[in-house]
């Protein structure tokens, strides 16, 4: 405990770094996510391509990637740029699948009243099938918040500092405490994370949330049917 | 007037929806296609708004070919109602009554406050305003429909079995507002239904479709009741089984009305006197008497 309270400062700042990786790299696989997972909604050919591509991209491990990255996009191994390209794809690589699957739970019959009213491919994606999807897209982007920050502690290995950096110094220099202290800081770090997208999501989609009184004014209004 | 010129809609899966159709709907006129499922009626119904095409043939809108018309500006001019209301579960029941308005362009505020009126119009509390759809009932939910129909002032309306999935208390008291509005507002509708009685009830003419897109008969309700064109159309509107006749029957406490099946269709008022058959009411029609005894609303099922 003792290292914790003289090392609070390290602490924050690896808390910082890992954030600077984390953040950008979730919003970037959910924008990049997006038109790829509409094409795979959308075409039947381009699903098939799309899904499996991203599938095995999901499937290369992750320390080979972050080492063979710099080589093909030419930045330095430890700079974060190449860690926050390397979480990016694989955020995409989930996200891809969520987006096409949010996309293709929308309420056939609402989509096709769209139209009928005169909503135009365009505005009726961004203006109600997105927003319809969005339940989907953040359960799927809740799973991309979590993994990326535990995937990130991998870059410590390549000497990227954030909280990995923790455990890997703790080992090698025997402190428990750092150990300890790396883990429960990422695991908090991830719940946080998760706790502000759902708070956004609450936001942003008022109407998921009142589901349930509406279901008791219907019955409500059944029970005083009856009653008159 | 939409007018229908041969028109022909075969579906890629080689499915032929309407063979050959031509019709003119006349203005201001609730015009009902009325036909059992597989006979093309809400095909008919889609090609007017472009939502499907014709494969061969066209149709005009006052003397317009639709053809040419460019279908988002074409169906933002034209009201459509649907089954299970179609509104946006995302949005408030004001803004999905505003919908249409904003997308051409009238400012929201402006939207919102016509919007209301609407909720006036089609007899809503405008309490619910800023409800979302999920939290209302079902009629209420048709309701807005209705009101989002109507928000761009559009000369047609289109009503895909905007009452099929409401309960038949419920199904009146929609028809009569329909029939209400129409009244004030005397639009163009086209009305698709599978219900015979809705479409006797609600319908200036009545057009009954057959497997396939084809005319069985074109009518006023009373011309196709009175002169059914085939054993199809007769059987469709329960002619043959008598269904419409009405005949009484003492069952002690007074004389009953009694249609063909035998159900109970009303109570003949004041029956002490033989020739007070005046006072028989239709089983259809709401101003059937409502004393003890008297059948529910809707007992008439096919």
């Amino acid at each position: 405990m003792t290292w914790i309270w003289s090392n609070l400062d390290l602490i924050w700042d690896r808390t910082i770094d890992h954030l600077v990786l984390s953040v950008p790299s979730i919003f970037l696989s959910f924008v990049i996510a997006l038109p790829f997972g509409w094409l795979a909604h959308r075409y039947r050919t381009s699903r098939a391509v799309i899904l499996t591509t991203v599938g095995v991209l999901y499937a290369i491990p992750s320390l080979p990637l972050f080492i063979v990255l710099p080589f093909i996009v030419g930045t330095s191994i430890r700079s974060p740029l190449n860690l926050i390209i390397a979480l990016t794809l694989y955020g995409v690589a989930l996200m891809v699948r969520v987006v096409a699957d949010g996309l293709g739970s929308v309420d056939r019959d609402v989509q096709q009243s769209a139209t009928a009213v005169g909503f135009s491919g365009w505005t009726s994606f961004w203006q109600v099938e997105l927003p319809l999807a969005g339940p989907v897209l953040l359960a799927g982007l809740r799973v991309v918040a979590v993994s990326t920050v535990s995937l990130a502690t991998v870059g410590a290995v390549i000497g990227a500092q954030n909280l990995g950096s923790l455990f890997t110094d703790g080992f090698q220099r025997g402190i428990q405490a750092e150990i300890i202290a790396g883990i429960v800081a990422t695991v908090l770090l991830a719940l946080a994370l998760d706790a502000v997208l759902v708070l956004l999501g609450r936001l942003l989609m008022p109407w998921t949330r009142r589901s349930a009184s509406g279901a008791r004014t219907r019955r409500d209004a059944v029970v005083a049917g009856v009653a008159t | 007037m939409i007018e229908f010129h041969s028109v022909t809609k075969r579906f890629p899966d080689g499915t032929l929806a309407v063979d050959d159709f031509s019709l003119a709907l006349p203005s201001h006129k609730t015009t009902v296609f009325v036909g059992t499922s597989g006979s093309g009626k809400t095909t008919l119904l889609r090609m007017i708004n472009r939502m499907v095409d014709p494969t061969s043939g066209s149709i005009d809108i006052d003397g317009a070919d639709i053809g040419t018309l460019e279908p988002v500006q074409l169906r933002r001019g034209i009201g459509y109602v649907m089954q299970n209301s179609g509104l946006l579960p995302h949005r408030r029941v004001v803004d999905n009554v505003a919908t249409v308005p904003m997308l051409r362009g009238t400012p929201k505020r402006k939207a919102r406050e016509e919007a209301l009126v609407l909720l006036d119009t089609v007899g809503l509390d405008r309490s619910l305003a800023n409800r979302y759809p999920n939290q209302l009932s079902g009629g209420q939910q048709q309701r807005v429909g209705v009101a989002r129909g109507l928000a761009v002032n559009p000369n047609i309306l289109l009503m895909d079995e905007p009452f099929g999935a409401v309960d038949p208390i419920v199904r009146a008291e929609l028809q009569q507002e329909l029939l209400r509005l129409q009244r004030e507002l005397g639009k163009t509708v086209v009305f698709v239904t599978h219900d015979i009685d809705e479409a006797f009830l609600l319908g200036d003419r009545v057009v009954i479709l057959r497997t396939g897109g084809k005319v069985a008969q074109v009518g006023t309700p009373a011309e196709i009741l009175a002169n059914p064109i085939d054993e199809f159309v007769a059987t469709f509107v329960g002619a043959d089984r008598g269904k419409r006749s009405l005949h009484v029957e003492n069952r002690g406490d007074g004389d009953i009305v009694v249609d063909g099946t035998g159900r109970l269709a009303g109570v003949l008022v004041g029956s002490r006197s033989p020739t007070a058959s005046s006072t028989v009411g239709t089983g259809e029609s709401k101003a059937g008497p409502r004393g003890p005894g008297a059948p529910a609303q809707g007992g008439d099922s096919r």
